[in-house]
């Protein structure tokens, strides 16, 4: 069907492959049929387009957003009811609580005249969700064909595969299908196939060739690549724009997009910058290193004791204990070598994760670290509290315990590094892993 | 008009001829056509929805069922069987054809079908409703509503009786997945059908279906004493030439076909088929792995909606490829579509592993671990007793790092944690226990569930894999 080819790009055998086993409207097909790939593989968009195109009956389900069985079950038949009895308007809705009810619901819907001897197709979108809910749902659906009688197929289209989905006793095992990821060859098909009709189908295909030479050994998601393809497209038109390059100079155009598109990794791929603030920033033309992104931990702002405490806790986290002394006591004598055989632990603090550690050892190290007399008044440990709030500090154990609470210490070394600058303190000399 | 190649000879012909047979050619493929759709039909009825399919070596199986459904409808005998068998192996086709049977005999005319099924009925109470419902019931029951499940089933079994206290409908119960039964609370409907099975009072047949071997041990005791103990194995305890002749008989068209010559030449195809050497090689291959009938007809429907009016019959190339697309490697089809950062974080993964001994990490690890193994394979000199793999902020790993030719994997950490989350998300590596808020997620253990050889034959069919990733996997690193 050549209409079809050009709605779907490059997934021809997977629609023919789908189009055999369908065969015609009366035949029977298989009762369930799995349908795996990689998210933005097509997976959705193929099924429902083929469904549509050669209009055959069907239903269309998406399980995060019927999350309970009764949601899941009623909208498949109230959709089949729709389908059934398109002339007269809104019939009654159906309400049904159990699997039992949507058969016997399923029967009699299915007996109308539009669906008598028609396959109708029952289509479950992220049918990975099915597996946490009841545990009969899914076993059903495999044998539904079995259990109703009638003429029925139901399509899973799932990103993990069949195996993590089979239950403990085994069931009716569905035809498994692959969609298989895109080459490269297909994402350039396809993402220079949405090029906008001023600029020539050559230049698009030209900035298609930079994205993808810069995003393609980290993300193969069409859905991201489209995403970012909008995204930078003015920022690339921006030379021809201002006159100040040609359509076909490449090596201009290339300069000028290529750091853009490396910050645009660390930033709008990653979420850590909406897509408008990432568009301001082009047309503004600003540094994109002043940008707050959209992480709590650039808009923190701490107070000089609270990054201190911050300071203490860290090193309370990462230092084993018995280290302490080495680090903070003024005249800490002599250290026997038997104490520092680090190149037989086998993996470093930094490796494990933080460690839990009293509130009496944080404040201890914190009087040695700071210059100034520290006095334990509330105001120390009301500042200790609001770090916990912020979640830089989580508490550890159970709450009952009041006199010696355990902290850890939840933030990276990049951020503590920084906090440290902005005190003058060199942080790195203290911890333990880098002696 | 395009010209198709002929079946038959025909005899030479002048111009009038050629446009005699052009139509006839036409016709020919309508008239196959409609044959094809009707063999699709009929082939697709028998691999996809059959219940009342053939049955295959299980004739004692069959004659031993079918004694004791008799022994209920006519002599008013009540009794309890199991029949126990893995899926797929014909379970519901062979009660399926005993209660056909049965149902042809005169003296069956009252005697009352209830089929539950352990999938559907998923307690008690609307197990009962739905015997109710079976039963045609429904307005004798009416208000009445009594207190123990007992009461309601005896209730319900005594209004079977017609008119005289001695003769009372033969009721035949079908409980298929039958070990769900077993999970509701108190087994009380089992517990009460075998109740009722035991003392003479409505004459019952209760008939357990189940995959389970371990049945019994899942009846209560005051259940399993009920129960006659009596159980059918079905155990697909055919060899592999029974396999073949099976194959060739679910193939075939049935006598009663409308087009005589078409199935004739249908049938003959199928009979080449079975005796060709490279479908037996496939037919091995497949029977080695799974020997029931069921995946028996996955292969063949695959196989047979490949057939087009152009190509009306079955090759063996049709079933090998319906073959190949049955048996496909899931795991290794998704490590084909992952992008090159997370093979290798994927190839880390293994490393550490290898190292470690399948000890549990975490993203951490795996990060730094890439590097330093990275910074080793450079060829710089690092001494074999150093095991620890640590963030060495030393200034050579620096420049290391911030060489050229290393520049393409040098992403930042933030990127690398989103392709970690990526292969989280498709369940390739798992967490050891279940997400805290407390925890950080660079530093929650997880663990990879592919095993090195899965990983290493991925590699090979990964498309343009970089060739120092692939050396990076293959390297030993013997000496740790």
């Amino acid at each position: 069907m050549p209409h079809l080819e050009n709605l779907v790009l490059c997934r021809e055998s997977q629609v023919s492959t789908l189009k055999s086993l369908f065969g015609e409207r009366h035949h029977f097909s298989f009762p369930s049929i799995f349908i795996y790939g990689h998210t933005a593989s097509g997976k959705t968009y193929v099924t429902q387009t083929l469904l549509k195109t050669l209009e055959l009956p069907h239903v269309f389900v998406n399980c995060v957003e019927c999350f309970t069985l009764r949601l899941l079950l009623e909208q498949i038949l109230n959709k089949l009811n729709h389908l059934s009895s398109s002339e007269e308007g809104c019939s009654t809705e159906i309400t049904c609580e159990t699997f039992n009810d949507f058969v016997r619901a399923f029967k009699q819907v299915t007996t109308a005249e539009s669906l008598k001897d028609q396959t109708v197709y029952i289509v479950l979108d992220k049918a990975e969700y099915l597996r946490d809910m009841e545990a009969n749902l899914l076993p059903g659906f495999l044998r539904l064909q079995e259990l109703t009688d009638r003429n029925v197929t139901v399509i899973f289209l799932s990103e993990i595969i069949w195996e993590k989905f089979r239950p403990n006793t085994g069931c009716l095992e569905p035809f498994v299908l692959y969609f298989p990821d895109y080459s490269i060859g297909n994402l350039q098909k396809i993402l220079s196939h949405d090029h906008p009709p001023e600029y020539s189908a050559d230049f698009y295909a030209a900035y298609i060739n930079i994205l993808l030479g810069v995003f393609y050994t980290v993300c193969r998601d069409l859905k991201e690549l489209r995403h970012l393809a909008v995204l930078n497209f003015p920022k690339y038109c921006e030379p021809v724009v201002k006159g100040e390059a040609g359509e076909r100079d490449t090596r201009k155009l290339w300069r000028n997009i290529e750091p853009h598109l490396k910050k645009a990794m660390q930033t709008v791929y990653l979420r850590e910058i909406s897509s408008s603030q990432w568009e301001k920033l082009q047309k503004d033309d600003a540094d994109p290193a002043q940008v707050k992104g959209l992480s709590a931990y650039s808009h923190v702002e701490l107070p000089y004791y609270s990054k201190f405490i911050l300071i203490a806790a860290y090193l309370a986290s990462y230092n084993p204990a018995r280290t302490d002394r080495r680090f903070f006591l003024k005249h800490h004598g002599k250290i026997k070598k038997t104490n520092f055989l680090k190149k037989h632990e086998k993996t470093s603090n930094h490796l494990l994760g933080p460690k839990p550690f009293p509130l009496d050892r944080l404040l201890a190290i914190l009087y040695s670290i700071v210059d100034s007399r520290v006095a334990p008044t509330a105001n120390i440990f009301s500042q200790i509290a609001s770090l916990v709030t912020l979640q830089l500090l989580t508490l550890v154990g159970h709450d009952d315990q009041l006199d010696a609470p355990k902290y850890k210490c939840t933030v990276s070394l990049d951020f503590i590094r920084a906090i440290a600058r902005t005190v003058n303190f060199d942080i790195i000399k203290y911890l333990y892993d880098f002696l | 008009m395009p010209a198709l190649p002929r079946q038959r000879r025909e005899p030479s012909g002048g111009i009038k001829f050629v446009e005699m047979s052009n139509r006839k050619t036409k016709s020919n493929i309508l008239v196959r056509a409609e044959s094809l759709s009707q063999v699709q039909r009929i082939l697709r009825e028998r691999f996809c929805h059959s219940t009342h399919g053939e049955l295959f070596g299980v004739q004692v199986q069959y004659k031993h069922l079918i004694e004791l459904l008799k022994r209920t409808a006519i002599h008013g005998e009540s009794n309890s069987v199991l029949i126990i068998g893995p899926r797929g192996s014909g379970k519901t086709m062979l009660i399926n054809h005993a209660l056909k049977e049965l149902m042809e005999i005169e003296v069956s005319e009252n005697v009352l079908q209830v089929h539950l099924n352990g999938l559907l009925h998923i307690n008690d109470k609307i197990a009962l409703k739905e015997i109710t419902r079976q039963l045609y019931l429904e307005n004798v029951v009416g208000d009445k509503v009594f207190g123990s499940f007992a009461e309601n089933l005896s209730f319900l079994l005594e209004a079977l009786k017609k008119g005289d206290r001695t003769h009372s409908c033969p009721v035949i119960f079908v409980l298929d997945e039958f070990d769900l039964f077993a999970h509701h609370k108190n087994q009380t409907l089992l517990y009460n059908l075998f109740d009722i099975s035991q003392s003479a009072q409505t004459p019952l047949a209760v008939i357990g279906l189940t995959c389970r071997l371990d049945i019994l041990e899942l009846l209560e005791k005051r259940v399993k004493s009920r129960f006659s103990h009596r159980q059918i194995h079905l155990m697909n305890s055919f060899g592999f030439p029974q396999f073949i002749k099976i194959f060739k008989e679910q193939l075939s068209l049935p006598a009663e076909f409308p087009d005589k010559v078409f199935a004739e030449k249908w049938n003959e195809n199928v009979q080449c088929l079975s005796e060709d050497r490279s479908v037996h090689e496939v037919l091995q291959k497949h029977f080695n792995v799974n020997k029931n009938l069921r995946s028996l007809h996955m292969l063949l429907m695959v196989a047979l909606s490949r057939i087009t009016v152009s190509r009306p019959y079955l090759t063996s190339a049709d079933l090998m490829e319906a073959h190949q697309l049955c048996s496909m490697d899931s795991k290794a089809n998704i490590v084909h579509g992952l992008s090159v950062l997370e093979i290798c974080l994927i190839i880390a993964m293994k490393h550490l592993n290898d190292i470690y001994e399948e000890e549990p990490f975490n993203f951490q690890m795996v990060y730094n671990g890439e590097r330093r193994i990275r910074y080793f394979l450079s060829g710089t000199s690092l001494m074999p007793e150093n095991t620890n793999v640590l963030i060495d902020y030393s200034p050579e790993f620096q420049k290391f790092v911030q060489r050229k030719a290393h520049s393409v994997y040098n992403f930042e950490k933030p990127v690398v944690m989103k392709a970690f989350e990526h292969l989280q998300q498709l369940e390739l590596i798992k967490p050891m226990e279940r997400t805290s808020v407390n925890s950080q997620k660079e530093y929650q253990l997880m663990k990879l569930l592919l095993d090195n050889t899965q990983i290493m034959n991925a590699l090979q069919k990964y498309p343009n894999c970089p060739t120092d990733v692939r050396q990076w996997a293959t390297s030993s690193l013997s000496w740790l």
